[in-house]
């Protein structure tokens, strides 16, 4: 009977301590932040689109979605930083969370960006990134590491923020491969 | 042996009760994600979306409170930058 009991202890103890780690591990991901490597674009499962080779370069990627009126205004911001930049070794990739593909496909037909567009439909790399805001920016190095980071579009001081650090990363040397 | 057992299920059984009284706080739980407020976003999240509609339900709080205001947030629920 006391053997019967133990076990039962053992048992429902268990499967409350799985019921909590259930419960709170998906709260306990952590951000992307700066001095963090990048989830691989690659394997993130990407559609709507071409990734372009970022071996070696300066990596500009941005979470929008077109319900996003911050997300519009950036996009005019990240063709001028493309023209001005991808010669040098700028590389940019924008993400859309959009639910759907429709809404995805309207937004970029009707904005008609100059840099990589692409579809995360699932939200496997918006999840594993942890994005804090709407939209979020992530500037990696030639090496792949991210070094700057942000939350939000603000217009021109953001774009000016932006220019600044990209000076800086492509102005330093690629890894040796 | 015994004791052990009993002092993992109290362990157990606080886990529980701090799940249960966090609950309602927890960010897994409850919180919507920045990249999960499309639904939120939407024009029809927005209570000021009809101008007459505002100044209507406006003229009827003032007639019964003889106070107006309090209405100072605008827009829907992006939760943009």
């Amino acid at each position: 009977m006391v053997k019967l009991q133990t076990r039962l202890c053992q048992l429902s103890s268990g499967a409350i301590l799985a019921a909590c780690a259930a419960f709170f591990a998906p709260g306990l991901r952590a951000q992307t932040v700066p001095g963090a490597s990048f989830p691989p674009l690659a394997s993130a499962g990407l559609a709507g689109g071409t990734l372009p080779d970022t071996a070696g370069k300066v990596v500009l990627v941005d979470f929008w979605a077109s319900w996003c009126a911050p997300c519009k205004a950036s996009f005019p911001a990240y063709s001028r930083l493309q023209s001005e930049y991808a010669d040098r070794g700028l590389a940019i990739v924008a993400v859309s969370v959009d639910d759907t593909p429709a809404a995805y496909s309207a937004f970029v037909a009707k904005l008609k960006p100059s840099f990589v567009t692409v579809h995360d439909a699932g939200h496997a790399l918006v999840a594993e990134v942890q994005v804090p805001t709407m939209p979020t920016s992530y500037l990696m190095d030639r090496a792949g590491k991210v070094r700057y980071m942000h939350a939000g579009f603000h217009g021109d001081q953001t774009l000016r923020e932006l220019r600044r650090e990209i000076e800086v990363l492509l102005a330093e040397r690629a890894p040796a491969p | 042996m015994r004791t052990s057992v009993v002092k993992l299920f109290v362990l157990a059984v606080l886990a529980f009760a701090a799940l249960l009284a966090g609950g309602c706080s927890s960010a897994s739980a409850v919180r919507v994600r920045p990249w999960q407020r499309a639904a939120l976003a939407d024009e029809t999240m927005n209570p000021d979306r009809d101008p007459l509609g505002t100044a209507m339900i406006d003229h009827v709080y003032f007639s019964r409170e003889a106070a107006s205001g309090g209405r100072g947030v605008g827009g829907s629920g992006c939760g943009c930058n």
